[in-house]
């Protein structure tokens, strides 16, 4: 479903270049639970960025479900993200004006998607926030907004949900909440996750793990036995 | 993202930040509501002006000369009296012949500088004026180059006061010759204090008296010249047959062909003269009020530019989330608008408020007439909706063309 080929990413910061990514590949197929994991400055985070579309590649190729992704305008690039990608990202990026209900809503307005109420009010059942829907991000715990951002990602079913660090800002239990969701989304729903995270503990809850140092992928190899948040996953 | 919904995110948003929003509204309120107040002052002033020359009547025509009457070619009373003439000028209705003289008019201890017009009997009803007291000037003593005044009521109060001037005597003296004794038989109407053609401080005797008495100006063949002739025309719609009849008889008289050494100035003429004179003025005003617009304008741009710089994460969420370049345009731009919109609106009310406000109101000892009017409200409210849309285009022009991951780091 994604198939990266030599992709490259080159910043200029004022004089100089910087490279990112120095040639990755990587493919994922549909139904996937995998991580993308390395320590901060490693590339990880422009690899989430050219994975979701938000950012072009400089060189290499991206498909995405066939589509070469390196052909596409703003526009076309925003209408994949509108409805194939959901994001999930460490800081929430909540919109703090609108309610729970609000933010979920948000990418299916850009989306044009009928019954946005009904599918908003289902994603955030499944979060277990059916009793927040009205209230402001402010009002809500760490965990509670990030599983708003969770249920804002699925709402719109995209086609793979890509959780940037989900658990980096909060407190264990809360961490093991969302690493249950995203699991039971997985299994359940057959859902493609990609979770990009420094941590180890988060890594080892997916299936295969993708190390990537230097801009390069340094190892990617399957998980032997995932840890299963919520049952051997507190310690 | 349908219209509904970008009106619904703009007007939230606007929500958002109620005391700003406000002040940016502000701007626009009181440029327009300037505009319109000063427009519908304007207005006003105008339409007193032409109700004022309409009270005169619309159907009156001015003869006057052109060089100045000193020249010998100027106007005769014999040209006057050959106006009246049935079958070469049939839609002359009333010739009113007159002289007129600046003098010094003194009653008792009292005296006054005025004009004073030599005329005919005709002249009351040509201008269209009513008697305040006593009699007007009759043709028997036109005839017998009587010594008799009419006064206007400002005159009369300046040498009488209170009491009637009705049977007094004053004294008239112009330049040249010496002071005369004229006996007040009349005080005419009071017409207020409109600017101009009003007789309240003229004083009226026969224009025979004027002629003879007074001062005269003979051309080389000896003929009485007078300063102007008023002309009541039979009908409105007949000013310009009248002007044609004139024009006929004078020059036939005067023997000319090309340039006639006389003008016909109609009332109509001379309202569209000071319409235009006074339309140049509103406009004016109405530049320096729509230059408080424009400010207006610069304040709503500003806040947009500020508005953006705080909604970058925003800006980058929604782009994260799938907003196209046209979503974020587009809320942003209605943003602008809206607040120019209802900028304009509440200024609409504010506007119209004020003029009704100022309406027969006296201020600084004049009083005002304003004429509030559905076009200047309506352009008023559509221009600041344009000054919404110009500002606010380069405002959500940078917000739309923010990079998205760029937008979503921003601190």
């Amino acid at each position: 479903m994604i198939d990266l080929k030599d992709v490259t990413k080159v910043y200029r910061m004022g004089e100089i270049d910087v490279a990112a990514l120095n040639g990755v590949s990587i493919h994922i197929d549909e139904g996937e639970l995998m991580s993308i994991m390395g320590p901060s400055g490693s590339g990880k985070s422009t690899l989430m960025n050219v994975l979701g579309c938000l950012d072009a590649p400089t060189s290499g190729t991206y498909h995405f479900e066939g589509q070469d992704v390196g052909s596409l305008n703003d526009n076309g690039l925003a209408n994949i993200r509108n409805r194939k990608i959901g994001f999930v990202f460490q800081t929430y990026n909540l919109l703090p004006r609108l309610t729970a209900l609000g933010n979920v809503e948000l990418p299916m307005l850009y989306g044009n998607k009928k019954n946005r109420r009904r599918r908003a009010m289902e994603a955030l059942d499944r979060v277990g926030l059916s009793d927040r829907v009205n209230h402001r991000p402010t009002e809500l715990s760490g965990g509670q907004q990030q599983r708003v951002g969770i249920a804002r990602a699925l709402a719109k079913e995209p086609s793979v949900l890509l959780a940037d660090e989900p658990s980096g800002n909060l407190d264990s239990s809360s961490s093991q909440e969302i690493m249950t969701i995203l699991q039971k989304l997985n299994s359940d729903d057959g859902m493609t996750v990609v979770i990009v995270t420094h941590d180890s503990e988060v890594a080892n809850h997916t299936r295969r793990i993708v190390s990537v140092r230097d801009g390069l992928v340094v190892d990617d190899s399957a998980v032997a036995a995932p840890h299963q948040a919520g049952r051997g996953g507190r310690e | 993202m349908n219209p509904i919904e970008v009106l619904a995110t703009a007007i939230s948003s606007l929500g958002a930040n109620k005391l700003r929003t406000i002040l940016a509204l502000l701007g626009i309120v009181i440029g327009v509501a300037a505009v319109i107040s000063t427009m519908s002052v304007g207005r006003g002033a105008q339409a007193q002006v032409t109700a004022t020359i309409q009270g005169l009547g619309t159907n009156l025509l001015f003869v006057r000369p052109t060089g100045g009457g000193q020249e010998g070619s100027g106007l005769t009373l014999d040209d006057a009296y050959s106006l009246i003439d049935a079958e070469a000028a049939p839609s002359v209705a009333r010739v009113a012949p007159e002289i007129s003289l600046a003098g010094t008019i003194v009653a008792g201890r009292e005296s006054t500088f005025g004009q004073v017009l030599g005329i005919t009997p005709e002249f009351l009803s040509v201008r269209n004026y009513e008697m305040g007291s006593g009699q007007f000037i009759s043709g028997i003593q036109v005839q017998n180059i009587s010594e008799v005044a009419v006064l206007g009521p400002e005159i009369a109060e300046t040498l009488f006061g209170f009491r009637d001037p009705v049977g007094q005597t004053v004294r008239i003296g112009t330049g040249t010759g010496s002071p005369r004794h004229f006996t007040v038989i009349g005080v005419l109407e009071s017409r207020g204090g409109s600017p101009f053609g009003n007789l309240d401080s003229y004083a009226l005797i026969p224009i025979t008296t004027a002629y003879y008495r007074l001062e005269s100006q003979r051309t080389v063949q000896g003929e009485v010249t007078v300063g102007s002739i008023n002309v009541q025309a039979v009908d409105v719609d007949l000013i310009d047959t009248a002007i044609a009849e004139i024009d006929t008889i004078l020059r036939l008289r005067h023997r000319v062909t090309d340039t006639p050494d006389f003008t016909i100035a109609s009332q109509q003429a001379t309202i569209d003269t000071l319409t235009d004179t006074q339309e140049t003025f509103v406009v004016f005003l109405g530049v320096i009020a729509g230059i408080s617009l424009l400010v207006g304008g610069i304040g709503i741009m500003n806040i947009m530019l500020v508005s953006v710089t705080e909604r970058i994460r925003e800006i980058g969420i929604r782009k994260a989330m799938g907003a196209k370049k046209r979503d974020i345009l587009s809320q942003f731009v209605l943003e602008a608008v809206l607040l120019s919109f209802g900028g304009g609106l509440v200024g609409a009310v504010c506007g119209v408020g004020v003029s009704r406000f100022v309406d027969d109101r006296e201020l600084g000892g004049q009083t005002f007439q304003t004429v509030v009017t559905g076009d200047i409200t309506i352009l008023a409210i559509v221009v600041s909706v344009a000054i919404g849309l110009f500002f606010g285009i380069y405002p959500a022009v940078r917000a739309s063309n923010l990079h998205p991951i760029e937008a979503l780091r921003y601190e």
